[in-house]
């Protein structure tokens, strides 16, 4: 741009708004090459982000029917560890028996569950200091001191609503979006 | 740089001064493409060429860049994985077809710097080693296209690869160990598939190193121009910017233009259908040719079909590969003083005579290997070599050439319109001859 100062000062034809033709063909071809190259970094940046096959598998069903109380599942959502849990009407009270205020994370069973099914609940199986994947829903793993899920890496101890409640984690584990497609079936992901 | 009116970089910004005394980029940066590089005013549009190709290959770097976070270098994936590119990465259609057409047009623009070359003479005394960095640009080239073309791990890329690697078998003795040695197997496979990738990744980085050695010796003498009288005076000259980088944008964007229109609207037109059939060592395509720009290359590998002393297979290679190494030779198979085809008549004649035997030779490289195309191919590929090695060292004794302008703003000034149409088309236009003779 340095050159609109510089050039012809003998062409003053068009002077009388001020602008030379120059000028204004120097910033209009600028302009559509910034703006050209601007656009071009949009596919640039964008073809690092998810690609559709990756997207496709954005959201998964679960069958939850042979889960009996007092059991956890392990499935992958998102190429990451997702706990499905079918609570106790004992483990249910426990995690209401708690004050909400108290807690790091402050939430109830009832915010973390989906409305006449608090007894399934439903997390990622990442802990959320570090991304471990805790214990607990495993078949006779450790569930920790609140009889959650443990974490062997920091020992964050989550309660029976997956809230933290010791160690070094700053946050419940995640619940996903997720969806009941029917009772025996629920939808995690996308819920259109 | 080149002359000693050139202007010194003064920056203006006390940032830049600062950076400047540290470390003196913004100077070489000025000095090379800036106010500070003066270039003769009378170079016309084939001018373009060499920045349109800086142009291709840094548009073939960014795009293979990014094309390289998607794509698997392995037998059983890199079909697959190029598929995955073409319809699930976001913009993936977009990358991968302007990097295979960006290919083509690398090649469409440096063919028009070489000619250009060709004609003006540019390869002469002082610039001959500007020339043949330019031609170790064109051999990395060609290896690294042929290479990249290899990687979708089609049915011509497997094929491809089979056969430009069998080249080499057709050397004696030490042929079937160095073919052997170069795919890593008996045939293209898993090894040779990672070792191409491997240096299809490395290449255009070099060419880009010697790239900057092409600009650095070219700087020495500085550009050469239309008339091929060399500068003389501060009048011949303009700086690189605001004038050339003007010049060079309007090309810039034609170029862009064109490039949009067949990566858009043609993008499979220049590649081949078998290639979007996954490699299969066990059928050859009926029609095997190479991308379009090695098409004159393959015609005259493709013209030896006798055994003379030597195996005809041995006499097509070391055709093939003479048909670029004899541009080593240039310099001193063309001695004549004068430069520009603008003024040696019969030149001219002679290179538009090479520009069709080169566009006849790609036509039959295109074609199968059947008559009348092999004749063809052998009459052409003589001219070829007779071009280099005949015609130009007896022109260079017999022709009476015209008369040069006293200096670049003599014939610029004088109305000389010739000067400034390209490759003299606006003598070809039946305009009366300009002959520079004031």
């Amino acid at each position: 741009m340095a050159t609109v100062e510089q050039s012809g000062g003998a062409h003053d034809a068009g002077v009388e708004d001020g602008v030379r033709r120059r000028d204004f063909i120097n910033i209009a071809a600028v302009t559509a090459a910034g703006v050209g190259g601007a656009a071009l970094l949009y596919p640039l940046v964008n073809q690092m982000n998810p690609s559709a096959d990756v997207l496709a598998l954005a959201s998964i069903e679960v069958d939850i029917s042979a889960i009996k109380a007092g059991q956890a599942i392990k499935t992958i959502f998102r190429k990451q560890p997702l706990f499905i849990r079918h609570l106790t009407p004992a483990e249910i009270q426990a995690a209401n028996a708690v004050d909400v205020g108290s807690l790091r994370d402050p939430q109830s069973l009832a915010e973390r569950t989906k409305p006449g099914k608090a007894m399934w609940l439903v997390t990622m199986g990442v802990c959320t200091h570090l991304g471990c994947v805790p214990l607990g829903a495993g078949e006779g793993e450790n569930r920790g001191p609140f009889g959650g899920y443990f974490c062997p890496c920091h020992g964050s101890a989550y309660d029976t609503a997956a809230r933290i409640r010791k160690g070094p984690a700053p946050k419940n584990l995640e619940v996903p979006d997720y969806a009941f497609k029917s009772d025996t079936v629920i939808t995690v992901g996308e819920v259109a | 740089m080149s002359f000693p009116w050139a202007e010194a970089y003064e920056p203006k910004h006390p940032l830049m001064r600062w950076i400047d005394q540290r470390l003196p980029l913004p100077r070489l940066v000025y000095g090379a493409v800036g106010g500070g590089y003066p270039v003769p005013r009378n170079l016309n549009y084939f001018w373009n060429f060499g920045v349109l190709a800086g142009l291709a290959l840094t548009i073939q770097i960014v795009t293979g860049i990014v094309l390289a976070m998607h794509y698997a270098s392995t037998g059983d994936h890199a079909f697959q994985s190029v598929e995955h590119i073409m319809r699930d990465v976001n913009q993936g259609w977009f990358l991968r077809y302007a990097h295979a057409n960006g290919a083509s047009f690398f090649f469409i623009v440096t063919y028009l710097h070489i000619f250009r070359g060709l004609y003006y003479g540019s390869y002469k005394a002082p610039r001959e080693i500007v020339w043949m960095l330019g031609l170790v640009i064109l051999l990395l080239m060609m290896a690294t296209a042929f290479m990249g073309y290899v990687l979708p791990w089609g049915q011509m890329s497997f094929w491809g690869a089979k056969v430009i690697t069998g080249l080499f078998g057709a050397i004696p003795l030490v042929g079937e160990p160095i073919q052997q040695w170069l795919l890593g197997g008996y045939a293209p496979d898993q090894a040779t598939l990672n070792r191409f990738f491997s240096l299809h990744y490395l290449l255009p980085f070099v060419i880009a190193g010697v790239i900057i050695l092409h600009i650095w010796a070219l700087h020495i003498p500085g550009s050469s121009n239309p008339t091929g009288v060399e500068v003389k005076t501060p009048q011949d000259t303009v700086p690189f910017h605001p004038f050339y980088t003007a010049k060079d944008g309007f090309g810039a964007g034609v170029f862009l233009i064109l490039f949009a229109l067949v990566t858009f609207f043609a993008p499979n037109y220049l590649g081949h259908a078998d290639n979007y059939i996954p490699a299969n060592p066990l059928s050859t395509p009926a029609h095997i040719v190479p991308e379009w720009y090695f098409w004159p290359f393959y015609a005259i590998l493709r013209a030896f079909t006798v055994d003379f002393i030597l195996p005809a297979k041995l006499w097509g290679v070391l055709a093939m590969f003479s048909a670029i190494l004899i541009h080593f030779f240039l310099p001193w198979l063309d001695p004549s003083p004068v430069r520009s085809g603008n003024y040696r008549p019969m030149f001219r004649r002679f290179f538009w005579l090479l520009v069709v035997d080169v566009l006849v030779l790609g036509f039959c490289g295109g074609r199968p290997a059947e008559e009348p195309y092999v004749m063809i191919s052998q009459i052409a590929t003589m001219y070829y070599f007779a071009h280099f090695l005949i015609v130009l060292p007896i022109l260079s004794k017999v022709e009476r050439t015209l008369p040069l302008p006293s200096s670049i703003s003599a014939s610029v000034l004088h109305g000389e319109e010739r000067e400034a149409a390209p490759a003299d088309l606006g003598g070809a236009l039946g305009r009366a001859p300009a002959t520079g003779a004031h």
